[in-house]
């Protein structure tokens, strides 16, 4: 290695670390957190080495919950992994239906309706308002305001679901997404309905963060608490709002211009601190934008049809190649390989998930807090197992 | 002022509180299963096989056991088993059927491939989901009796999609019986004069 790291990965921000046979102070413990704890949101454990209350080490332990989604991937035809991608993040399943959409579009060449593109526009900012309420809620949760948070933000997580289940026919695991298009025409009303959700989510917005972001003892959780430097961030490979809370402009929708993003008018919130509290607020102040993206894009929506008609449904075969192709989740950046040999099923496919690439710095940003502070920092990270373990 | 934030903040939850007293609309829970909403009309959990009557569930499935879902269905959980014989189908054409066709809900992850790779509209998606069952090995795996309900269920419970679908197999059958009559005109009047359609069939 050519001259010193400049981000090391054990360096402990916080105060120095005693020895670990000190006669004044006792032994080092070390305490198994999870994979059956509440704060864990789900399977996932912590190794965590405690001097008194301060971590010194934290060791991740995951894959509890893997499934093997890569390989069933490789060996299911095209169409038969759309319903496997539902089941990553299980409360963003649009958003990795359209990325699982895109990279097949890409290989295949195919052609998306405009009508289509606009609804993914919808439905995919859908995903991120009800992402980041119920991150809102789970992080007040972690932080020990048992229920009232997470039941304001579960009231209106309820709104949304109701438009995926009277769309898509299932709440949670939606399966829409088609290469070359969405499965259905929206209902008769539910572009209504859609507006009158992305309407009144603004006024839910103004009482939320009456309730939270000037709350003394919110602010006292999380100001100073898990930060998160810019540099680290990037070579970490961290993207999503754990990225723009560190302060680093960079949002695949201005980046890469997918779909129809270029058509809408949204700013990029970005953080000055990188500490838990400017990850929350990053989080609002997206949500913010994504009405904003919502009310765009349900005014201009055109009419015509969902799917491209030359798209084949059963039988799907794509050319040989190979494909990358990502989109903003509300987690990160969510992104699918894949290399096809032009038969039924891919060779090779890989996920590219959010929750786990930036759960990967969760011991940098633990280290030297309290061990009531990872709790709060690793609700901030935001991750959803099915995600992680695959 | 330090407390200003907590202060504001009790005042949403008293808001809240309060307000569920006199405005109904605040009342988010529904009392199950005393009450119930309503089930939207894409709502889909488990598939189902049509079948043209409830008189004749059996001898009316669309299925013509071609085993295009068993093969795409992303957790394999559909067993067919095609006949050795073949019965008319409502077009009048023989066709086979399914001898054996199961399903495992218990496997089934109510994805919706298998209606969409059907070419014969023959399985659609059910919205019944009070199915618990205290036996263990066999009580979710559903077979071809269990799993037959009439068209006119289908219509009841997916109406749009009923309508198009009815739509398209009408026409279909016109289509159908138009050749079947022509072709039969073809035979009865071997040289048709080409001025004049041709006479109608006797029957």
């Amino acid at each position: 290695m050519i001259g010193p790291d400049p981000f090391p990965l054990s360096s402990p921000p916080g105060p120095q670390v005693r020895p670990v046979h000190d006669p004044f102070h006792g032994d080092l413990l070390e305490v198994s957190m999870g994979p059956h704890h509440p704060s864990t949101h789900g399977v996932f454990r912590m190794m965590v080495t405690l001097d008194g209350e301060t971590v010194v080490k934290l060791k991740p332990v995951f894959g509890y919950l893997h499934r093997n989604h890569e390989k069933i991937g490789e060996n299911t035809s095209y169409l038969g992994s759309m319903p496997y991608t539902d089941r990553l993040d299980y409360l963003c399943s649009m958003t990795n239906n359209w990325a699982y959409a895109l990279a097949v579009e890409k290989l295949a060449g195919q052609a998306v309706p405009e009508r289509a593109e606009y609804l993914r526009v919808i439905l995919a900012e859908l995903t991120r308002l009800l992402n980041h309420t119920c991150l809102a809620g789970f992080l007040l949760q972690d932080c020990g305001a048992s229920g009232t948070p997470l039941m304001y933000a579960f009231r209106e997580r309820e709104k949304i679901l109701d438009l995926f289940e009277s769309l898509s026919g299932s709440r949670m695991m939606c399966n829409y997404q088609r290469f070359g298009g969405c499965r259905v025409d929206p209902p008769a009303g539910w572009l209504e309905a859609a507006r009158t959700v992305a309407g009144n989510y603004g006024q839910f917005l103004d009482e939320y963060e009456a309730l939270l972001t000037g709350n003394e003892i919110l602010m006292a959780r999380t100001q100073g608490v898990g930060v998160l430097p810019g540099p680290l961030a990037v070579s970490a490979g961290v993207t999503g709002p754990m990225l723009r809370a560190a302060g680093v402009a960079y949002d695949l929708r201005k980046v890469d211009g997918y779909g129809v993003y270029p058509r809408f008018e949204f700013r990029v919130p970005l953080g000055a601190h990188g500490d838990t509290y400017d990850r929350y607020m990053v989080r609002v102040l997206e949500m913010r934008e994504s009405i904003g993206i919502l009310r765009q894009a349900l005014r201009d929506i055109p009419g015509g049809p969902i799917m491209d008609p030359k798209a084949r449904l059963r039988g799907f075969r794509a050319k040989p190649g190979e494909v990358y192709s990502r989109i903003e989740g509300p987690k990160g950046e969510i992104g699918f390989y894949l290399i096809s040999e032009g038969g039924p099923n891919p060779y090779r496919y890989r996920v590219r998930p959010p929750s786990l690439i930036n759960l990967t710095i969760l011991e940098d940003l633990c280290l030297g807090q309290s061990i009531a502070d990872t709790v709060v920092i690793l609700g901030s990270i935001d991750i959803v197992l099915g995600e992680v373990d695959r | 002022m330090l407390g200003t934030g907590l202060l504001q903040g009790l005042a949403v939850t008293a808001r809240n509180l309060l307000g569920s007293f006199h405005d109904p609309k605040r009342f988010v829970t529904t009392q199950y299963p005393e009450e119930r909403t309503k089930l939207p009309e894409a709502y889909r959990n488990f598939p189902f096989l049509v079948s043209e009557n409830a008189v004749d569930p059996m001898g009316t499935l669309r299925c013509v056991a071609c085993q295009i879902c068993e093969k795409e269905c992303p957790p394999q959980c559909i067993y067919i088993e095609k006949s050795k014989d073949k019965k008319a189908d409502a077009n009048g054409k023989p066709q086979l059927y399914p001898a054996v066709f199961d399903i495992d809900l218990a496997v089934c992850m109510s994805c919706q491939i298998c209606v969409e790779v059907c070419p014969f509209d023959a399985i659609k998606m059910d919205q019944v989901f009070e199915l618990a069952t205290a036996e263990r090995f066999n009580g979710l795996v559903l077979n071809r009796e269990a799993l037959a309900k009439p068209n006119s269920y289908f219509q009841e419970i997916h109406p749009t999609e009923a309508a198009e679908v009815d739509g398209r197999l009408a026409a279909d059958r016109k289509a159908a019986e138009d050749k079947a009559r022509a072709a039969a005109a073809a035979k009865a009047a071997p040289k048709p004069p080409s001025a004049l359609p041709p006479p109608p069939p006797a029957a």
